[in-house]
């Protein structure tokens, strides 16, 4: 019964995945400041499972360098890059979805790696080598997701 | 001194999140109630660096106490360890370590200037290939790989007897290029995260990446005992962890890369006093 539920929630997952495979990075279109106007899938983020992927190590891993309190109930909360408290109220969305695919865009030389672009640094591991570091509606989700830290 | 306040005063900030323990600026490293280490030195001016800070300075406190006594730092049971195979005969000559060299203190100085170019090869020697040649050339016995409990231990005993003088290696002459190739490297940002050994260790060391705090990543405590692997580790192997961090394929240990890295590397940490072995997270 499990077994059978997990399936259809797979295959569930996959097929949307399949739908939401979104703009290739490369074709990516940013603004002057390095902003992104558009959806990456046209498929609305979801800031509950963007909070995952922001806190996940596999994953965004956000929080391994930026301090943000809406996530407190994690331990460790890095201090590289600026913390989030009031993301959502400094930064718009087409801002925010630009510094999560790109932030080099927006800020050269940053430190902060680019969760969707087509090229990665060189000698990248094979098992990882032309892949984006987020999936497409992994950004919106974690766009959606930043958009709701605002100033108190 | 600060850079590294500031970084103290913002982990303090950030207290509600930070329940791991931070170094205390004024902790002192003294080992076995005799040996004084100077952990902050100044820099050269030629440095990139403002000053130069071992790796202890940004271990909790319990990781410090660990180095500050022999009978609490785990390395020494490696070190031990060495010692008996300092004095065994390996290999098709007959000879031990010890045949031809008597005292191991013998080698005091040695790990301060290494990696050092050699005119006769044209290449820099590190402390695994002047130990592997000693094997291979004089005693007729098999190399050691690199990293390997063997090499990393003997390495552990050759370099405390350096322990408490400063690193020197010298990047002029016939070390030129490989100095040049490693500053490159240092400099490069690779991996999918896409990033340089600059980044981390030059431009944020103080700061805490997630659960860790950035060291300037120095190599004067090298070998060192890890407690998250509960191993000494090498600097070139732990050059493979970071990289992998990254997700980059490494280079291979006793590369031409990792070497010439290996001395940029050291070099950057020139005047910082050897603690080998020491104790990391």
């Amino acid at each position: 019964m499990l077994l059978r539920s997990l399936v259809a929630v797979t295959a569930a997952l996959i097929s949307t995945s399949a739908l939401a495979e979104g703009t290739a990075p490369d074709a990516v279109a940013f603004g002057e400041d390095g902003q992104v106007m558009a959806s990456l899938t046209n498929v609305a983020g979801d800031p509950a499972a963007g909070k995952k992927y922001f806190t996940n190590r596999k994953l965004g891993n956000c929080l391994a360098c930026h301090v943000n309190d809406d996530a407190s109930e994690q331990s460790f909360h890095g201090e590289v890059g600026p913390e989030l408290n009031g993301a959502g109220s400094r930064w718009d969305e087409a801002q925010l979805r630009g510094l999560v695919v790109n932030s080099k865009k927006t800020f050269e030389d940053s430190i902060m790696p680019s969760f969707y672009r087509a090229k990665n640094g060189a000698r990248t591991m094979e098992k990882f080598a032309g892949k984006t570091i987020l999936s497409a509606q992994q950004v919106e989700d974690v766009v959606a997701y930043l958009i709701t830290l605002k100033e108190e | 001194m600060k850079k590294f306040t500031k970084t103290l005063t913002c982990v303090i900030a950030a207290s509600a999140f930070a329940t791991v323990a931070v170094a205390d600026e004024d902790a002192k490293l003294i080992i076995n109630d005799e040996l004084k280490i100077e952990t902050n030195v100044a820099a050269s001016a030629d440095s990139p660096l403002d000053e130069l800070f071992s790796g202890w300075v940004f271990r909790s406190n319990e990781t410090q106490l660990m180095q500050m006594d022999d009978f609490d730092n785990p390395s020494f049971i490696f070190v031990e360890q060495a010692e008996e195979q300092f004095a065994k005969v390996d290999g098709t000559e007959g000879k031990a370590c010890a045949t031809c060299h008597e005292d191991v203190a013998s080698f005091k100085g040695l790990r301060t200037v290494l990696p050092r170019h050699n005119a006769s090869t044209g290449k820099l020697d590190t402390m695994a290939t002047l130990i592997n040649d000693c094997r291979t050339d004089r005693m007729g016995a098999e190399p050691w790989k690199f990293s390997k409990g063997k090499m990393t231990s003997m390495k552990a005993l050759i370099s405390l007897q350096s322990r408490g003088m400063p690193m020197n290696v010298a990047v002029d002459g016939g070390a030129a290029e490989a100095f040049e190739k490693g500053k490159e490297l240092y400099y490069t940002r690779v991996g999918q995260l896409d990033m340089s050994c600059a980044n981390c260790h030059e431009d944020n060391y103080g700061n805490m990446i997630r659960a860790d705090h950035l060291s300037q990543g120095q190599t004067n405590g090298f070998p060192t005992y890890r407690l998250k692997n509960a191993k000494l580790n090498s600097i070139q192997g732990r050059f493979k962890g970071c990289m992998k961090n990254i997700r980059a394929t490494p280079y291979k240990e006793g590369s031409d890369e990792f070497t010439a890295l290996e001395l940029y590397v050291a070099s950057r940490g020139n005047g910082l006093i050897v603690e080998s072995p020491s104790v990391r997270n």
